[in-house]
């Protein structure tokens, strides 16, 4: 049966609850995640996506529903799951009193991979991490980014097919997230699976081949990025911001546009074309604006009112 | 399933806490000097200041000079220092502040090996400063009996209690201040209980009776007579109490555990 399963979805997550007190964190939470695609669960800070990581790898028990990894049982078989997933957690966990080497050195070790089969591969993970010149260096000598790779590296000592990421690129700078983001479809191309939380939009669009948007435990949308676009609301935007803005979107904005969302400071005019809006906002020189393809925030901004942003 | 009791299963163990006591070995072996010498030098100007210092002046007791008398005392209390200051600060900084527990649970291991290796190498650490204070004590001419070598086991034994007992603090600290209130009310005093600095006749009777059954104490009144050539008396009952505080306040300590960092 496991085979079977494992076939079709390298994760599958069956209407997952899991309770703090009173407060749901995950609230029937259903997603698989296929062999060889990348998976991404997208939403603000206390969306739940950690909540689903933890109980996916089976570090907390939950309330209710069903877990199946790699075809194990989740939680009773955790352990044998974990054996053949690669974990990069939100936070620099590295060991700081090793070195570079000594780090993969040690955590393969947590595997069960002798010293002599981890030193023959470490060549191999450093390349990838583009950490080669940094064998001996210690975890203090690295860049934020440096770091990052290397708890990729180290997600990878016992050759995972499953990849679990929480918040892959979150602290890091342009360069570094790039760098991050080429890496990980490497590993795609090599046909592992990767899960990944982000609040990155520009990082779901690009990385991920679909994803769930999460919203307070609830998922509350899931296709592919193009797909949820289309489908969920206009083609383009035009943000207006500046003195006035929220007067104006509401006295002007709505016979321009189909629909206006207001945040804050900003009103996000959508549009199926914005020739008129354009044209309106040229009359009113203290109004600025931003024209723009819609992205998964504005999907996000749709299904629940508020920004993704507003809420790091 | 989040029912409490889930908690509380007993203790499934693994080979896999083998590389959690190799890790922690390899950051010792890094820091092998400085770590050596603040384990060995404060019980060893302990022991001379007070052995030769305060000695001069005591008469003997129970037969035996005061130095000879205190080696066996700050033997014990040396081995419980390393014990129990691995797993509180150490053990605290590796589960809160490095993260390193967290990043270990990731991979196929469970907290139950990660606790029995911390435990494993807490009570290896307790034979390392046993042997090196062994050392000392033979320089200074004493304790020159085969039977002192006893204390080798017997401090891994302790170890493994000591370092226990402090892994249920740890995993009820709420930070650095928790620490060091334990060590102040629970460890600090069984010095003074423990019959390390002078004989527990000395206390009051309902003293005593606390007394004997603290870990410190078995270990004091199985180590010194050992160092002086003698076979302790009781020594059943002494080990039977320090085994009891390594599995019941490991099972303990894997329970809360659990409670903290599987939530």
């Amino acid at each position: 049966m496991a085979a079977a399963n494992a076939a079709a979805a390298a994760l599958s997550v069956h209407e997952l609850r899991k309770t703090y007190g009173t407060v749901a964190a995950v609230d029937a939470v259903s997603f698989a995640v296929r062999a060889g695609e990348c998976y991404a669960l997208l939403g603000p800070n206390g969306a739940g996506k950690t909540s689903i990581l933890r109980c996916c790898l089976g570090l907390t028990a939950y309330d209710s529903g069903a877990i199946d990894l790699l075809g194990y049982r989740i939680p009773a078989q955790a352990r044998l799951a974990r054996q053949r997933t690669g974990v990069v957690s939100q936070m620099d966990n590295l060991d700081p009193d090793f070195t570079v080497e000594e780090n993969l050195v040690v955590y393969g070790r947590y595997f069960g991979i002798d010293r002599h089969t981890i030193g023959r591969r470490i060549p191999e993970l450093l390349e990838f991490a583009s950490l080669g010149q940094k064998v001996h260096a210690r975890i203090s000598e690295l860049s934020g980014g440096m770091k990052r790779r290397l708890m990729l590296a180290r997600a990878l000592v016992n050759d995972p097919s499953l990849i679990l990421m929480d918040e892959p690129t979150t602290g890091l700078d342009p360069q570094a997230r790039h760098l991050i983001w080429e890496r990980l479809k490497q590993l795609l191309s090599r046909g592992k699976t990767i899960l990944l939380t982000t609040h990155f939009m520009d990082e779901a669009e690009r990385l991920a081949d679909r994803l769930a948007i999460l919203d307070r435990g609830h998922k509350i949308a899931e296709g592919t990025p193009r797909e949820l676009i289309r489908e969920q609301i206009e083609p383009e935007v035009v943000e207006v911001f500046g003195e006035g803005a929220v007067e104006w979107a509401r006295d002007r904005a709505p016979s321009l546009s189909s629909r206006v969302e207001i945040a804050g400071e900003t009103a996000f005019c959508y549009v199926t074309d914005a020739t008129a809006i354009l044209r309106e906002l040229e009359q009113r020189p203290g109004l600025r604006h931003l024209y723009r393809p819609a992205n998964l925030e504005d999907v996000f901004l749709k299904l629940t009112g508020r920004e993704m942003r507003a809420e790091w | 399933m989040t029912n409490p009791a889930a908690f509380w299963r007993v203790p499934r163990v693994s080979r896999r806490f083998i590389p959690v006591w190799q890790r922690n070995m390899l950051v010792w072996r890094r820091y092998l000097l400085e770590r050596v010498l603040s384990n060995i030098v404060e019980p060893a100007i302990t022991l001379v200041a007070f052995g030769y210092g305060l000695g001069t002046l005591l008469p003997q007791i129970d037969g035996v000079a005061y130095l000879p008398y205190l080696a066996g005392g700050t033997l014990c209390v040396s081995v419980m220092y390393s014990a129990k200051f691995e797993s509180l600060w150490g053990a605290y900084s590796r589960m809160e502040v490095q993260h390193t527990w967290a990043a270990i649970l990731n991979a196929p291991v469970a907290i139950d090996d990660i606790l029995l290796g911390e435990l494993a190498w807490a009570a290896t650490k307790s034979v390392l400063t046993g042997a090196a204070m062994l050392l000392i004590v033979w320089a200074l001419g004493l304790a020159r009996t085969p039977l002192a070598l006893f204390v080798l086991p017997l401090s891994f034994i302790a170890g493994l209690s000591f370092s226990a007992m402090a892994l249920i603090v740890n995993a009820r600290a709420k930070g650095w201040d928790t620490l060091s209130t334990y060590f102040t009310i629970v460890v600090t005093p069984m010095i003074f209980l423990g019959g390390v600095f002078f004989p527990l006749s000395r206390l009051p009777p309902w003293l005593q009776e606390i007394s004997a059954f603290l870990p410190l104490t078995a270990l004091v009144q199985l180590v010194r007579p050992l160092m002086l050539d003698r076979v302790p008396e009781g020594a059943a009952f002494r080990l039977a109490l320090l085994l009891f505080y390594a599995f019941g306040c490991y099972f303990v300590a894997v329970g809360l555990s659990r409670r903290r960092l599987l939530r």
